[in-house]
C-alpha cells in the first residue's frame, strides 16, 4: 500500500465520517423536534386542561358544618341543644385488621356490647372510607389512653364533635323528634333535592318531629374553606373561606312545664293530649304517652334497644296525638248540635222524649242510649250536657250522612290539620261517596245513625279534635296548629315571629254557637257528665266527654267495664276549652283504654287548665324537665 | 508566582470556550431549578455546588489529558468493568429486585457506571489501532465487545442502563462506518424480535411500558409519576408559572423532582419558552461537539467526540421524553440539570475529553 493510496483512503474515510456526522446531526434534530412537538402539545395545546388538573390537585374544599339551631320552649327553656364531646371513631379502610383493632381498643377502654352492636350496624350501613363512631362522650382519661396508644391502632381517631342533646326528657320526644346519622336514604333524598352540597360536613340530619320538619332552618348553611394542600393532603394555607351560617333557633308556643303537668296527669295511662291556643293556633302542649328517650337515636341506636322500642306493645314510637286515629265518640255531639242548628234541622228549644232506644222506620234493630231507660225530655242543651245518644240518632237521620260530612269537614275532621310536624294522619270523615270509593258499597241508613254519635267509620286524631274544639272556642276561626312561634338568627339575636298557619272564618250564627257552648258549660256544671272535673275551679270550663269503643258490643249485650281486659276497655275522650268568657286554651284528651271520658280523660284536662290558667301544679309532682332546663 | 499563574493559564487554555460557556449556563439553570425544587434546601444547594465544583475540576483535568494517553486507559478500564460486572452477577447485592450493586464495604458501587465511559474509549482505541486495515471482522469484534457488557447489564436486570450503554456503543460503530445495510438489517431484525424481547422482559418492565402507553391505568401506582409530571409541564404553559411558583413542584406532587424529574419542575416554572431554550442549549452542545469531531486530527478523537456528543443528547432526550410521557420511566437523569454527583462527574468527564480532543490539535505520536 503506497502512501498516496493511504492518503486517498484517509480522505475517503474522512468524507464518510463527515457524512455520518450529518446523519447523526439529523437524528439529533429529529429527536429534538419530537421533544418540542410534545412540549407544544402539553404546554400550548393542552395547557388549559393541565392547568385545571394542577388546580384541582392543589385546591381542596374542606366543608365546615354549621352549628345546629337550638329549640326553646315559650319561656326560652332549652329543649334541644348542642354540646361538644370527644368520640372514638374508626375508619375501616385505614385499619389493617378491623377485629384486631377493635380488640385493641377494647383492651384499653371499656366498650359495651351495646356500643359494639351499634358500631357494627353503622359499619354495615357505611362505606369503607367513612368514619364510624365506636364510643361517644369519652372521658378525659379515655382520650389520654387512646392518644397514647394511637400509633398501635391505625384507623382509630379521637375527634371533638358537636352532639345533639335533648334534656327535656321522654315526654318531649314526640314533639322534638331527633336527629340521627345521615344514611343512604337521607343522602339520596338530599341529592334529589339538590341539597347534598350543604351536608358535606354534616353527619346528622333531623329524622322525626320538629328536627325533621324544620331541618332546613335548623341545619344552617355549610361553610367551605378553600385550602391549598400538598401531595400528601396536608393543608398548606387557606386560599379563601366561606364561613358556615349557623342554623336558626326555634322558639315554640309550647310550655314545657305545661307539657310535664299533662304528662304527669296521665299517670300510668297511655294516650295523647293536644292543647292549643284557640286564638293563634299555637300548640301549648302535645303529649303522646308513652314517650321515649330521643338521645338514644342521636348517634345510632343499638339494635337491641331499637327492637325493644319498636316491638313494645305500648308502641312508644307512635305519636298518638298526631297519628293515633280513634272514633271521636260523643265529643262529636257539640259539632252535630251546631250542624243541626245551622242547617235548620233543629231549634234550641226542640226537645224529644228519650225512651232509651232508637229504631229506624221499618226496622227492628234497636240503637241503645248509653243510659238504660233514657234521659226523658231532652232539648239541645241537655242533649250535650247529658250526652243523649237518641237525640243524635234522630238528628243524624234527619241530616243524612252527606250533609253531616260536609258540615263536620268545615271543622277539619277527616283532614290533616297542617301542623308543622310531618307524619300527621288524616283520620276519616265518612260519606256516601267515600264508602262507594272505598268498599264499592252503598251507604246503609243504620250507619248514619251511629255516625251521629261519632261511632262507626269516624276516625279522628286528638289533634283534629283539639282544632275543632278551638273553633268552638274562638267563634269558628279555622286555624292551622303551629308549634314554632318565632325563629332567631343566632348571630342577630332577635326573634322573628314565624308566620302563623292559615286562618279561615267559618260563618256561624252567634246565637247557635252560644247554645252549643252553654250545653258544653252545662257538662261541667253540677248535673253534667264531667261536673266533678270542674269542681272548685276558679275559672269556667266548657267541655264534652266521649268514649270510643275498642271492641264491638253485641246486640242485647251491655258494655261492662269490670268484665273486660284493660286493652279492651273503651278509649276515654274529653274536649274542653277555658275560660269560657275569653278562651285562651282548648284541649283534646284521649286516654287509651281509659274506660270513661269523665272519669279519666277530664281530670287530665283539669290539671292542664289549672296549671295554664292559675299556675297551680299537682302538689306531689316533680317537674323533671323544668329542673333540667333551669 | 508568575510560574504558577502561567501554569494555570496553560491548563485553562485546554478548555473550549464555547463548550465551557454552554456548560456553565446549563449548570447555572440547574442550580436555580434544584434550589426551587428542593424548596431552597441549603443542604441540597450546597451539595449541588460541591458536585458542580468537583465535576468542573474533573473536566479541567480531563481537558489536559492528551487523547493518545486517554486511549490507553480504555482497555484496562473495560476489562476491569467487565470483571466487576461478572462479580456483580455472582456476589452482587439485590436491591429493588435486581442485582446491580457491588458492596465494597465502604460504599455501594454500580460497575455499569464505569462502562459508560470505558466502552466507547475501548472501541475508539480498537478502531484507532486498526485504522489502516479496517475490515468487517473488526466491526464484528467491536460488536462482541459491545455485547458482553450489554448482556451482563441486561441480566441484572437493568434495561435502561443496558440500552443507554448499547446506544453509546452503537454510535461509535456508526461513526466508525458501520455499513448502512447492516444498520437497517439490524433495525428490521430488531423490530421483528420485539415480541420476543417483550416475552423476555420482567413484569415490572412490561408494566412500565404499559403504564407509559396508558398512565391512567394505574394513577396511584406506576402511572402516578408520569401523570404528575405531565400535569406539571402542561400547566406551565407558554411562559411558565415563574421560578419557585410551580404548584406541582412546590407542593410535592412531582416525585424525584431534584433528580430524574427535574425537567418537570423546569417545564412548570419556565414554560414552553424555557423548554425551547433548554433544548436549544443541548443542541448547541451537540453541535459544538460534532464540530470538534469534524476537526479532530485522529480517528480516536473523532469517534470519541462524536459519540460523546450524541450520547449526551440521547440522555437528555430519554429523560425529557420520559418526564413528558413519551418514553417509559427509566432511571436516567437529565444531563447537567439533575442533582447527583456521579452522573455529573461522568458527564463533565466526557466534556473534558471533548475539550481535550478540541485543544490537542497535533497528531499523536503513535
Amino acid at each position: 500500500m503506497g502512501f498516496a493510496t493511504q492518503l486517498k483512503n484517509l480522505d475517503r474515510e474522512l468524507a464518510r465520517f463527515h457524512g455520518r456526522l450529518k446523519a447523526g446531526a439529523a437524528l439529533v434534530a429529529l429527536l429534538a423536534a419530537a421533544l418540542l412537538a410534545r412540549g407544544f402539545y402539553l404546554q400550548v395545546v393542552q395547557h388549559e386542561h393541565y392547568i385545571q388538573r394542577a388546580e384541582s390537585n392543589r385546591i381542596s374544599r374542606v366543608p365546615t358544618a354549621p352549628n345546629r339551631g337550638l329549640i326553646l320552649d315559650r319561656n326560652d327553656r332549652i329543649l334541644a341543644e348542642n354540646y361538644s364531646a370527644y368520640t372514638l371513631e374508626l375508619t375501616r379502610a385505614r385499619t389493617d385488621n378491623l377485629e384486631a383493632t377493635l380488640a385493641g381498643v377494647g383492651a384499653l377502654i371499656e366498650i359495651t356490647p351495646g356500643q359494639l352492636r351499634r358500631f357494627r350496624r353503622l359499619l354495615s350501613e357505611s362505606h369503607e372510607f367513612e368514619t364510624v363512631p365506636l364510643k361517644s362522650k369519652l372521658t378525659d382519661e379515655e382520650v389520654a389512653i387512646i392518644a397514647a396508644n394511637r400509633y398501635r391502632l391505625p384507623g382509630v381517631e379521637v375527634k371533638a364533635r358537636l352532639f345533639r342533646n335533648y334534656q327535656a326528657g321522654p315526654g318531649m320526644a314526640h314533639v322534638l323528634g331527633f336527629v340521627g346519622r345521615i344514611n343512604d336514604r337521607d343522602l339520596q333524598q338530599l341529592r334529589d333535592n339538590g341539597r347534598e352540597q350543604n351536608y358535606k360536613g354534616s353527619a346528622h340530619i333531623g329524622k322525626t318531629g320538629l328536627e325533621q320538619s324544620y331541618e332546613t332552618l335548623l341545619h344552617g348553611r355549610t361553610g367551605f374553606d378553600q385550602m391549598e394542600t400538598d401531595a400528601s393532603g396536608r393543608a398548606v394555607r387557606m386560599l379563601s373561606r366561606i364561613p358556615p351560617v349557623p342554623g336558626k333557633d326555634l322558639r315554640l308556643h309550647l310550655d314545657v312545664a305545661l307539657q310535664a303537668v299533662a304528662e304527669h296527669a296521665f299517670g300510668d295511662y297511655l294516650g295523647g293530649l293536644v292543647a292549643l291556643d284557640p286564638n293563634t293556633g299555637g300548640v301549648l302542649a302535645l303529649v303522646s304517652r308513652p314517650g321515649f328517650d330521643p338521645n338514644l337515636f342521636v348517634d345510632g341506636i343499638d339494635p337491641e334497644t331499637w327492637k325493644s322500642l319498636n316491638e313494645s306493645p305500648e308502641r312508644p314510637m307512635v305519636n298518638r296525638a298526631l297519628r293515633g286515629i280513634y272514633p271521636p265518640g260523643s265529643t262529636i255531639k257539640p259539632l252535630m248540635a251546631l250542624a243541626g242548628l245551622e242547617l235548620g234541622l233543629r231549634k234550641p228549644s226542640d226537645s224529644i222524649n228519650d225512651p232509651g232506644v232508637f229504631s229506624l222506620p221499618n226496622s227492628s234493630h234497636q240503637f241503645r242510649d248509653w243510659k238504660r231507660g233514657g234521659h226523658g225530655v231532652v232539648d239541645l242543651r241537655r242533649s250535650i250536657s247529658q250526652s243523649c245518644d237518641v237525640y243524635y240518632y234522630r238528628l243524624a237521620v234527619d241530616m243524612g250522612i252527606d250533609r253531616m260530612h260536609d258540615y263536620l269537614a268545615q271543622f277539619g275532621l277527616g283532614q290533616k290539620t297542617g301542623i308543622d310536624l310531618d307524619g300527621e294522619s288524616a283520620g276519616l270523615l265518612p260519606s256516601r261517596d267515600w264508602k262507594q270509593r272505598r268498599f264499592k258499597q252503598p251507604w246503609y241508613p243504620g250507619e248514619t245513625v251511629i255516625a251521629g254519635i261519632g261511632q262507626g267509620y269516624h276516625l279522628t286524631t286528638p289533634l283534629q279534635l283539639a282544632v275543632a274544639t278551638a273553633m268552638l272556642a274562638n267563634g269558628g276561626v279555622r286555624i292551622e296548629p303551629r308549634l314554632v312561634q318565632a325563629v332567631r338568627d343566632p348571630l342577630a339575636h332577635t326573634w322573628q315571629p314565624q308566620p302563623g298557619g292559615a286562618r279561615a272564618q267559618l260563618a256561624i250564627t252567634p246565637k247557635h254557637l252560644e247554645v252549643v257552648r252553654e250545653g258544653m258549660m252545662d257538662v261541667m256544671r253540677p248535673g253534667g257528665t264531667a261536673a266533678r272535673s270542674a269542681a272548685g275551679a276558679p275559672y269556667t270550663v266548657a267541655g264534652k266527654t266521649g268514649t270510643a269503643q275498642v271492641v264491638g258490643i253485641k246486640q242485647g249485650a251491655r258494655y261492662d267495664a269490670s268484665r273486660l281486659a284493660r286493652e279492651h276497655l273503651d278509649h276515654a275522650l274529653f274536649i274542653a276549652y277555658a275560660p269560657t268568657e275569653n278562651p285562651t286554651i282548648a284541649v283534646a284528651v284521649m286516654v287509651e283504654n281509659g274506660g270513661s271520658g269523665s272519669g279519666v280523660a277530664a281530670p287530665i284536662a283539669r290539671a292542664v287548665f289549672d296549671y295554664y290558667l292559675t299556675g297551680k301544679r299537682p302538689g306531689e309532682m316533680k317537674l323533671e324537665a323544668e329542673n333540667a332546663a333551669d | 508566582m508568575p510560574r504558577t499563574s502561567h501554569w494555570i493559564v496553560r491548563r485553562l487554555s485546554h478548555l473550549d470556550g464555547i463548550l465551557l460557556t454552554l456548560v456553565l449556563v446549563l449548570l447555572g439553570i440547574s442550580l436555580a431549578v434544584v434550589a426551587s425544587a428542593s424548596g431552597q434546601s441549603p443542604a441540597r444547594i450546597s451539595g449541588h455546588l460541591v458536585n458542580i465544583g468537583l465535576a468542573l475540576g474533573v473536566m479541567v483535568v480531563m481537558a489536559n489529558v492528551p487523547p493518545h494517553l486517554l486511549s490507553r486507559v480504555g482497555p484496562p478500564l473495560f476489562v476491569a468493568g467487565v470483571v466487576l460486572l461478572i462479580g456483580v452477577a455472582l456476589f452482587g447485592e439485590v436491591r429493588n429486585g435486581s442485582r446491580r450493586w457491588l458492596n465494597l464495604g465502604f460504599m455501594a458501587f454500580q460497575p455499569s457506571e464505569l462502562l459508560k465511559l470505558a466502552l466507547p474509549l475501548t472501541l475508539a482505541w480498537y478502531f484507532q489501532r486498526n485504522e489502516a486495515v479496517l475490515r468487517a471482522k473488526h466491526f464484528l469484534v467491536a460488536g462482541v465487545l459491545l455485547l458482553v457488557p450489554f448482556l451482563l447489564i441486561l441480566r441484572q436486570p437493568d434495561l435502561g442502563t443496558a440500552l443507554m450503554l448499547g446506544a453509546s456503543g452503537f454510535y461509535l460503530l456508526f461513526f466508525a462506518g458501520l455499513p448502512w445495510k447492516v444498520i437497517f438489517g439490524g433495525g428490521v431484525l430488531g423490530a421483528a424480535g420485539l415480541p420476543v424481547v417483550w416475552g423476555l422482559m420482567h413484569d415490572y418492565q412490561q408494566r412500565r411500558v404499559l403504564t407509559l402507553l396508558d398512565p391512567t391505568s394505574d394513577p396511584l401506582g406506576a402511572g402516578y409519576h408520569i401523570i404528575q409530571s405531565t400535569i406539571a409541564i402542561g400547566s406551565g404553559g407558554l411562559f411558565g408559572k415563574g421560578w419557585m411558583q410551580g404548584t406541582q413542584s412546590q407542593l410535592d406532587f412531582i416525585p424525584e423532582r431534584t433528580t430524574d424529574f427535574v425537567f418537570a419542575v423546569f417545564g412548570e416554572e419556565f414554560g414552553y419558552v424555557g423548554a425551547i431554550f433548554l433544548v436549544g442549549l443541548y443542541l448547541a452542545i451537540v453541535a459544538r461537539g460534532l464540530v470538534i469531531a469534524a476537526r479532530a486530527p485522529t480517528l480516536f478523537g473523532r469517534l470519541m467526540a462524536a459519540t460523546l456528543s450524541l450520547n449526551l443528547f440521547t440522555y437528555a432526550f430519554v429523560n425529557m421524553g420520559m418526564v413528558s410521557g413519551i418514553l417509559p420511566v427509566v432511571g436516567v437523569p437529565l444531563p447537567l440539570m439533575s442533582y447527583g454527583g456521579t452522573a455529573l462527574i461522568t458527564l463533565l468527564l466526557g466534556m473534558g475529553i471533548l475539550m481535550s480532543v478540541a485543544t490537542h490539535r497535533q497528531l499523536n505520536k503513535s
